[in-house]
């Protein structure tokens, strides 16, 4: 352990300082998210709907080409969506 | 009428047992009326712990299939009043018990008991679903390691799933030096994660192990740090204010210095 991870410790600033129990809470946090959606499918299905209702407003979407997924990141969780555009509609 | 309470985890090792055979006796020493129900089929353990095993005729199975009276599944304490276990079956089919036959149990039990504690086995099968059938209210056991709280929080999810939805935490066996290096997770960093009331801390000590290997609950010794923790936890479930006991008392001159830093 150096002296400025001691000194930052001392000080309180345990968030910044790379612990093992950060690395504990850090893992754990993006384990969990994808634990949860594990558990609620239905939730996945209502983003999918709204989205489509969303972006239908602006353009012409492939509905059934729509994937939207949550993948890992190295340094978080990511939503990602591939969303094929057929047409753009004129703005008024 | 009494409160069925299950005691549960998800990952196996974390204290389960420990939890019910302590909380339970300690329940019993309050004055409280109390059986214990071991739903490990095939893995039966509260027995041992509590030292009960040479006791044992009849088991659950037998008592929901009618081959014996309630009653007479039912083991008394040796040590104290009002204090009952009803053993796993170790020989049979885990599938022996269905829900609804637990659920059926359950009712007859609180009508009888104050608490109805179910020691729930690990995972989240056919065990689980039995032990938590007949349940109105859950502690959770968990211990400050990833592995475990992960665990605890799909438990926490599929309680609430089933309609049991306050459960309970016990952060069992933390070391406080370590969470001190920054080594271990603390109890606030388990409770920002899962998101449930707090009901009890208890220290890792020697004390659990020489008392299991005794087959005497850690609650019978007035020295036991453990000991104190589970007594507070069933004062709380009996529906008293108890503080937390202080884990602070060893943190020594740094720990203390520390501490006037960040309160500035």
């Amino acid at each position: 352990m150096g002296l400025a991870n001691i000194m930052s410790r001392f000080f309180g600033r345990e968030e910044e300082v790379n612990t093992s129990k950060n690395e504990a809470k850090k893992r754990l946090r993006l384990v969990l998210v994808h634990d949860r959606l594990d558990i609620s499918e239905s939730m996945m299905e209502n983003l999918r709907e709204d989205l489509i209702a969303t972006i239908g407003k602006y353009m012409e979407i492939d509905q059934d080409a729509l994937d939207v997924t949550l993948s890992r990141e190295d340094e978080g969780v990511a939503l990602v969506a591939n969303i094929p555009v057929l047409n753009v509609k004129r703005q008024a | 009428m009494g409160k069925v309470i299950v005691i549960t985890s998800g990952k196996g090792g974390v204290g389960k047992t420990t939890t019910t055979a302590n909380v339970g006796t300690a329940l019993a020493m309050l004055g409280k009326k109390v059986v214990m129900v071991d739903t490990d089929i095939g893995l039966r353990n509260l027995d041992v712990v509590l030292g009960l095993e040479n006791r044992i005729v009849y088991d659950l199975v037998d008592a929901v299939r009618g081959n014996c009276r309630l009653k007479q599944a039912l083991i008394k304490d040796k040590r104290i009043e009002n204090l009952f276990l009803l053993p796993a079956a170790q020989t049979k089919d885990k599938t022996a018990v269905s829900t609804d036959q637990m659920a059926e149990l359950c009712e007859k039990l609180k009508e009888e008991f104050d608490f109805v504690l179910i020691d729930c086995p690990a995972g989240i099968e056919h065990g689980f679903k039995n032990a938590i059938a007949g349940a109105e209210e859950a502690v959770v056991v968990t211990t400050p390691e990833v592995s475990a709280v992960r665990d605890a929080d799909r438990i926490i999810g599929l309680l609430e799933a089933a309609g049991i939805t306050a459960p309970v935490l016990v952060v069992n066996r933390i070391r406080t030096n370590m969470v001190k290096s920054g080594d271990m997770m603390s109890v606030e960093d388990i409770l920002d994660i899962l998101a449930v009331d707090l009901l009890g801390i208890v220290p890792d000590d020697d004390a659990i192990v020489i008392s299991t290997n005794r087959g005497e609950p850690t609650v019978f010794d007035d020295n036991s740090r453990p000991g104190l923790a589970f007594r507070n936890i069933a004062r709380r479930l009996d529906g008293e204010n108890v503080p937390l006991i202080s884990l602070e008392e060893k943190q020594g001159f740094w720990g203390r210095l520390k501490h006037m830093f960040k309160s500035e």
